[in-house]
């Protein structure tokens, strides 16, 4: 299953959509991260088409998770981290005094690396986000809310009947699930994941790609991968970063047929990463 | 490649050059009998604490009986009780979570979670982890002066639980931090992602998680000052009282009373002392058996702080 595509093998993009033409969600313009004095990332400019998949590539430590980061201000929360640069959602600047973190979290979601449910129930799990927010006015309004994101998350048929068991019990597939659901639970735009699948099985990862590409229909993700064959499998678009630079960023079905730069034909070819 | 020369070079270290079979068995000689000294001193921590238990049960047993608990303190020994003392302490340590606890949980949640780092913080930081190893003599002069003359909160109820409730803020602060240090940061990162406040954060997820260390600190706490004898004398508690503090609860309106918290007090450590400082080994028994009563209250406090732990560690997994 994780080998319908040959690593260096060209490759056709899901879907034959390169989500060209589509309207842009996210304009990143000149954006720079330092933790403390380390410089990690270096004028990267890129456009996050909407309701499309972006996927960024490159080797470990180049700075992927730490862009991706940036476009929700995760980044706020670690106190040595210090960004610059315009990051435009919707044409509205993230960085904004008049704009509220708060908001713009439940606006851009968020999936880790590894799965992180909270240890409560499944339904608390999706619940707590939308009760935060004040989305539901009523118990059955929540209950829809759940319902309707854990079926999003294709995670409902498990799910169903152990509402009230600790998330925490789920399989590492499920609980991944759980959390796409606890992002969807809030109705975001974007969703980001940071390597949404490496800790998962084969099958448990097949699942969630088929997830993320039923999820492009409603909602604008950028997913980081150091998997090519799972960025091909999924994304429409694809970026490649080196040593904190974007290097190139194009159609995926481009991307992995005539790479420009020769740093991204080594890294796709498997000469280092 | 790399590994395996790594491996040789270890190899030929433990074998260093110039050490013979004697030598080598020589080592091992010492490191057997470093394990027979260390087995040796846990058994005399072990034998030394059974012999104690054993001859305060010897003394006081034979003196524990109903009449023990619900008789005031009398000048013939084999009258006398401990009612004055063990209300005086379950007050006193009421009195002390009711300030202590809060405080030092505040505290910490504060200092952890808040405050900035800088060099303020670190002063804060290095004199709470000082202030545990004040003695406990200091607390009571401090309060002596504080509360019982500058305050004039004399001395009471009050007093011996504003006293013990400083002596063990450190000791919460320091459980409260480390327990909310050891929560996961994906657990924060999680709830963060989805747009809560680091209030929400704060509450909903980081301090759940935290709980069980945090209850461990404030029964080890409260247990040290169920315990503590000096600071209580130095702030004037009272060796002989043949009276119960107050009523909390009247019949009149408002039916609750706090006149109580005025009331002098002894505990249950300075009526054993009392005791002890006798001449006569009747009332050398009532000590024993106040020991073993107050013994037997830290140990079910520790004990209950070790089965808390684990239920709730248990319902608690990442
Ligand atoms: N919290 C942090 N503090 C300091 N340096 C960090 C932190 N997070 C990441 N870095 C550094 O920034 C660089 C980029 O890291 P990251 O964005 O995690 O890379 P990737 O996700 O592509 O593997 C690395 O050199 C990493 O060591
Ligand atoms: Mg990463």
């Amino acid at each position: 299953m994780n080998q319908r595509v040959e690593v260096a093998a060209p490759v056709v993009a899901a879907g034959s959509d390169d989500a060209r033409g589509r309207p842009i969600k996210i304009v990143n313009r000149d954006v720079n991260v330092w933790y403390g004095d380390k410089r990690a990332l270096h004028d990267v400019s890129i456009d996050i088409p909407d309701r499309a998949v972006t996927a960024f590539i490159g080797p470990s430590g180049c700075g992927k998770s730490t862009f991706l980061r940036c476009m929700n201000r995760m980044n706020d929360t670690i106190p040595s981290a210090r960004v610059t640069g315009t990051i435009e959602i919707d044409g509205q600047d993230i960085h904004d005094r008049s704009l509220d973190v708060v908001q713009l979290r439940a606006r851009v979601g968020m999936v880790f690396q590894k799965p992180n449910p909270f240890a409560k129930s499944i339904y608390e799990n999706v619940a707590y986000g939308p009760r935060i927010h004040g989305l539901a006015r009523s118990k059955a309004e929540l209950d829809a809310i759940v319902e309707q994101s854990l079926k999003r998350a294709a995670l409902w048929d498990e799910a169903k009947d152990r509402l009230s068991q600790p998330g925490t019990g789920l399989s590492g597939g499920q609980q991944q699930r759980l959390c796409i659901a606890r992002a969807i639970a809030v109705d975001p735009e974007v969703i980001l994941m940071d390597e949404p699948a490496s800790a998962l099985d084969p099958i448990a990862t097949a699942r969630i790609e088929d997830l993320i590409d039923e999820l492009r229909q409603n909602y604008t993700i950028v997913i980081v991968t150091h998997n090519m064959q799972q960025a091909a499998r999924v994304s429409q678009r694809t970026a490649f970063f080196h040593l904190g630079k974007l290097v190139e960023e194009a159609s995926t079905e481009r991307m992995f047929t005539a790479p420009r730069d020769k740093r991204t034909q080594d890294y796709i070819t498997g000469r280092f990463g | 490649m790399a590994g395996s020369a790594l491996r040789a070079d270890v190899i030929s270290e433990t074998r260093a050059p110039g050490l013979d079979a004697g030598q080598i068995r020589g080592r091992r000689l010492r490191e057997k009998l470093f394990i027979a000294c260390g087995l040796a001193s846990t058994l005399v921590g072990l034998i030394a604490l059974s012999f104690l238990l054993f001859d305060l049960a010897a003394d006081g047993l034979p003196r524990l009986s109903w009449d023990f608990f619900t008789s005031f303190p009398s000048r013939r020994a084999s009258a006398a009780g401990i009612l004055s003392a063990w209300v005086g302490s379950v007050l006193v340590i009421l009195v002390t979570a009711i300030i202590g606890v809060p405080l030092g949980v505040a505290a910490g949640i504060y200092l952890e979670e808040y405050a900035r780092r800088n060099w303020m913080t670190n002063i804060i930081e290095i004199n709470v982890s000082n202030l545990a190893a004040v003695p406990s003599i200091v607390y009571g002069l401090l309060a002596l002066g504080l509360f019982v003359y500058g305050l004039g909160t004399g001395r009471s109820i009050l007093t011996a639980g504003l006293t013990l409730a400083l002596l063990i803020l450190p000791i919460i602060i320091v459980a409260t931090r480390e327990s909310i240090r050891a929560v996961p940061y994906s657990i924060r990162e999680a709830a963060y992602g989805i747009g809560a406040t680091k209030g929400q954060v704060t509450r909903d997820h980081v301090l759940p998680a935290a709980i069980p260390g945090v209850l461990t600190g404030i029964i080890i706490g409260l247990s040290r000052a169920l315990g503590e004898t000096a600071p209580l004398i130095t702030i004037g508690a009272l060796t002989f009282i043949a009276f119960l503090p107050d009523p909390p609860i009247t019949s009149e309106f408002p039916f609750i009373s706090f006149r109580w918290l005025f009331d002098g007090f002894t505990v249950l450590p300075i009526q054993a002392f009392n005791w002890i400082s006798r001449p006569g080994s009747d009332f050398h028994a009532n000590a024993a058996a106040a020991g073993l009563v107050l013994l037997a209250l830290t140990l079910s406090l520790n004990a209950l702080a070790i089965v808390l732990r684990y239920r709730l560690r248990r319902r608690l997994q990442w």
